[in-house]
């Protein structure tokens, strides 16, 4: 039963396949949260704090409980009662599910009305009545580690706001190094507290079945597996008795990778009322309460030579965490992979120390659109590195050029002791200046600084992190951070493929169809690909940090293999010959020197199921683990060119280029879609967001008429290349790419805003850039308008 | 309390009894059961609520169910007509127009509404018509292309010649 022999090479990898996800969203048909509807079900609403930082002299129910409709309302002192008044963070600290006693930021959880209806609940969370005694407020995260600061974390034996101290890298020989060293430039740089803001806001359903003992929670999550083993250890249930179903997700970027309070009162509501219980939070809930990012107050210093060879690197951190250390970072890194700032250079020596603090605000940290504090890390070096061109009077993209690593000395181990895994700087570099005509832009920007007019150029050459595990390094509450793949191939030749990793636009349900599509020689549309329910997909960690690709794409390419390797098996009968007789060429296999004769996947999978040979299990499926041998180190060039107008401060954007490096690249027009949405992100920062709260602790953008998301009109217009440096270990050769252009972005926006004025004697500017600092500046330059 | 209204919706007649204060967002997610029209905010910032009025783009979140009494609506359930996409929905399947879906509708809306009162609109124009849509994930270039692709295919006529039946698979153009 040969094949026929079709003419073109079966390759499904790195072709620009329209997405298999897309008609379902495009006809409205899409699942998300707030589209399920359960009988029976009630709904829920949260009543928050209005203060800062008080106590809790008493609350009423008794008015809510009058409300036509509500059904129950919950406080801490019922929770605490359920064991539940708290819930552990990631971070080996607890955090508030309900008030109890006190609250400690604004915005905070004090009490669910739950009802019939929703606005049954919202009018009953109106009428719950709660008297405040305020308290001081600690809002400065330097002020928080003075000595007559108020102490907000009483449950805490620790009598003190701050948290933690981490440190990485050699103390002795980096002071060393700044000692003996020619030059030395040293700033302050802060990264802005900044929102992830999906689209869709967080929320769930719980549906708790008394009878069967049994959970179902419908949420809006990034790692499903990983809530249902906190669920478990969190709310005593046991975990086979809970199913966690994420459905489709309205963007995450990190957000929705925290168990939030909201989540574990909506399964108490449940068990308390019988019947399924919706909370969808409004975007002022989310906006305020669900997890930040960033908030990093960074002091940097490069020790280099006269000539600009850089020689080591100083960092001392002031992280502000808000009320609870509730950030979402794997076990035994507290700030994440933040000691990747050493970027793209050789540093012979590094110190980094972060402290980290207690405020009055929201708990967060979350890794946004970002691998794990590797954004505050990059912004940080390469901040840096243009201060230090600008003391040496040196061009930024020579003092790049001279200290980047080089492709030779690859896999590079940083100081603070990353081992990256492949890199062609130089190359990138260079392939980046050409394309944007990089010698023009600075002939044209010489030409108009000497009319008097403002242009700026900016390059970030960053070096991402991604791809948690390897499980050596990384878990999260013990669990290490693999991630899994499960495929089965049906009778007929088609395919479904489950996954641990749950997608939130990336396009999962493309991308993996087409690595497992190439490795068993299929078309993409035979193969079916499904996240996000824990009853049904094999355990893994979720999809942030841009993991899914580094992880579970490599968990779905071993996954096939292992596949094939029993497909050869079946071949190998069919064909009537031995197993190390056959090849595999262009998606099937066939007799060495006798290409004739050949079977395909359909074939075997066929005969799997109706012929196997004798001995061999029948069946064709197969699961895979995959524990990473490393991170994979993605990275790029970024360059901005902006313009500033003399008499408002606003700053046009006119070109921005980035040339990323993400070794192979499995779906190009995805990956690009990738690319703009997080320049665009990085846009947002740079120039428009930041949390800021007022002396007592108000939250002061708590929507989106107050915190900025930039629209089609601001938004610059992206140009996209790459250069392809494949990763030695991941088995396709892949990076991951979502979170660099958040990464990267924001260094060449602000360095490009700095050259522009660098001029006037500026050497650094704080995002966002608005145009009020930036006409500041002007004005107090005595430039003219 | 409640207040009977009638409102069409993809040419469907709707009825019901409903509280005044009842968000016409609201009516057409849960009364008439069409969860393609989003929620992304409580401020008419976001645009995911965007349907058409009585021909006009408009935000169902900042509008009352009552207000909308003997109104005809257009969401994006009623774009594909007997399973074929309309050509908005094609174009931004081929331009990769949307990553998590969740501002699509709201974009599908705005841009079919500025694309049947000008038929042939700048890029620049595009981007004013959806500047009320905010989006997270694509950072608008495949959307704004989306919509110049769909103009170019209505003026050919060429979205029904030329259509590609709901599955996946084929490269895009």
């Amino acid at each position: 039963m040969s094949a026929t022999l079709t003419e073109s090479p079966h390759r499904v990898l790195g072709q620009p396949i329209k997405r298999k996800e897309d008609p379902r969203f495009l006809t409205g048909q899409g699942r998300y949260l707030d589209d399920i509807k359960l009988p029976n079900m009630a709904y829920m609403a949260i009543v928050r704090s209005p203060y800062a930082h008080a106590r809790i002299v008493s609350i009423n129910k008794e008015p809510a409980l009058a409300v036509p409709g509500v059904l129950a309302v919950i406080t801490g002192e019922d929770l605490e009662k359920l064991g539940l008044a708290w819930m552990p963070t990631l971070n080996g600290d607890q955090q508030m599910v309900l008030a109890v006693g006190k609250v400690l930021f604004q915005y905070q959880e004090v009490a669910a009305v739950i009802a019939t209806s929703r606005e049954a609940a919202y009018d009953g969370a109106a009428a719950v009545e709660v008297e405040y005694d305020p308290l001081p407020v600690v809002v400065d995260p330097f002020k928080a580690l003075e000595p007559d600061a108020p102490i907000l974390r009483e449950d805490r034996k620790e009598k003190t706001n701050h948290i933690w101290r981490w440190e990485s890298g050699d103390k002795a020989a980096t002071d060393k190094a700044f000692a003996e060293a020619e030059v030395v430039i040293k700033e302050k740089i802060r990264f802005p507290r900044v929102h992830p803001a999906p689209l869709e806001p967080c929320g769930c359903i719980a549906d708790y079945n008394r009878t069967k003992n049994h959970l179902t929670l419908y949420v809006t999550s990034q790692a499903p597996h990983a809530y249902r083993t906190v669920l478990a250890m969190v709310a005593k249930l046991p975990e086979h008795q809970i199913r966690v179903i994420s459905p489709d997700v309205g963007g995450g970027f990190g957000n929705k990778v925290p168990v939030y309070p909201g989540y574990v009162v909506a399964v108490v509501g449940s068990m308390l009322t019988g019947r399924p219980v919706k909370w969808v939070e409004t975007r002022t809930e989310n906006l305020a309460s669900t997890h930040f990012a960033r908030d990093y107050h960074m002091t940097v210093e490069i020790a280099a030579t006269r000539e600009g060879q850089v020689k080591a690197l100083r960092v001392h951190t002031v992280a502000d965490h808000g009320a609870f250390d509730a950030q979402a970072v794997p076990s035994k890194w507290p700030a994440g992979l933040f000691n990747i700032c050493t970027g793209s250079y050789t540093f012979e020596a590094a110190h980094v120390v972060v402290d980290a603090v207690y405020t009055n605000k929201a708990p967060g940290g979350v890794a946004h659109r970002c691998s794990f504090r590797v954004t505050e890390a990059s912004y940080l070096i390469e901040r840096a590195m243009d201060i230090l061109a600008q003391e040496l009077k040196m061009d930024p993209a020579e003092l790049r050029r001279k200290n980047l690593i080089p492709a030779d000395k690859f896999p590079w181990k940083s100081p603070t002791g990353w081992v990256y895994d492949s890199g062609n700087y130089h190359h990138t570099l260079d392939y980046a200046l050409n394309l944007i005509g990089y010698k023009e832009l600075r002939k044209e920007q010489a030409e108009k600084r000497a009319r008097g007019e403002l242009m700026g150029i900016g390059i970030s050459f960053f070096t991402e992190i991604v791809g948690a595990g390897p499980s050596k390094h990384f878990d999260i509450l013990g669990i290490k951070m693999f991630d899994s793949a499960e495929i089965r191939v049906h009778p007929t030749g088609k395919a479904i493929v489950r996954l641990g990793t749950r997608h939130q636009g990336q396009g999962h349900e493309t991308t993996y169809a087409q690595i497992v599509a190439e490795e068993l020689g299929l078309s993409p549309d035979d193969v079916l690909v499904e996240e996000g329910d824990t009853d049904t997909a094999p355990y893994g960690l979720g999809t942030y940090a841009s993991r899914s690709t580094p992880t579970s794409g490599a968990a779905a390419a071993m996954c096939a293999r292992r596949i094939r390797e029993k497909a050869r098996k079946i071949a190998a009968h069919l064909l009537e010959c031995g197993e190390h007789d056959l090849e595999w060429v262009d998606g099937r296999f066939q007799v060495k020197g006798a290409p004739h004769q050949s079977v395909t996947m359909q074939q075997i999978a066929f005969a799997a199921y109706t012929n196997p040979p004798p001995g061999l299990e029948p069946g064709l499926e197969a699961t895979f683990y995959y524990d990473p041998p490393n991170l994979t180190f993605p990275y790029g060039c970024y360059i901005a060119v902006v313009d500033i107008d003399k008499g408002t401060g606003e700053v046009k954007v006119r070109r921005f280029l980035a040339v990323d490096d993400c070794g192979t690249i499995i779906n190009p027009m995805i990956v690009q879609g990738q690319v703009h949405g997080g320049l665009t992100e990085g846009f947002a920062i740079a120039f428009m967001q930041d949390i800021v709260f007022d002396e007592n602790g108000n939250n002061l953008v708590t929507n989106f008429t107050e915190y900025m998301l930039p629209t089609a009109v601001e938004t610059p217009r992206w140009e996209t290349a790459h250069t392809v440096t494949p990763s030695p270990h991941h088995p396709l050769g892949a990076k991951g790419v979502g979170e660099s252009p958040n990464v990267g972005s924001p260094a060449a926006f602000v360095n490009a805003v700095v050259d522009a004025l660098s001029h006037l004697g500026v050497r650094h500017i704080d995002m966002p850039i608005t145009r009020e600092k930036v006409w500041r500046i002007l004005r107090n330059a005595g430039i003219d308008e | 309390m409640g207040h009977r209204i009638a409102v069409t919706i993809n040419g469907q007649r709707y009825e019901a009894e409903v509280e005044p204060r009842l968000l016409l967002v609201h009516f057409i997610r849960e009364v008439a059961g069409l969860t393609g029209t989003h929620i992304g905010c409580d401020t008419t910032s976001c645009g995911a609520c965007t349907v058409i009025l009585n021909g006009k783009p408009i935000k169902s979140c900042t509008m009352f169910a009552v207000q909308a009494d003997g109104c005809e609506i257009r969401t994006v359930e009623g774009l594909a007509q007997n399973g074929e996409l309309h050509p908005i929905q094609k174009a931004f399947w081929e331009c990769h127009g949307l990553q998590c879906g969740y501002c699509t509708p709201g974009m599908l809306m705005a841009g079919v509404a500025l694309l049947e009162r000008n038929p042939n609109p700048t890029e620049e124009e595009v981007r004013r018509a959806i500047s009320g849509n905010l989006c997270r994930c694509t950072g608008y270039q495949n959307i704004v292309k989306s919509i110049l692709r769909a103009a170019e295919m209505m003026r050919e006529g060429a979205g029904v010649a030329s259509g590609s039946p709901v599955g996946s698979g084929s490269p895009a153009q």
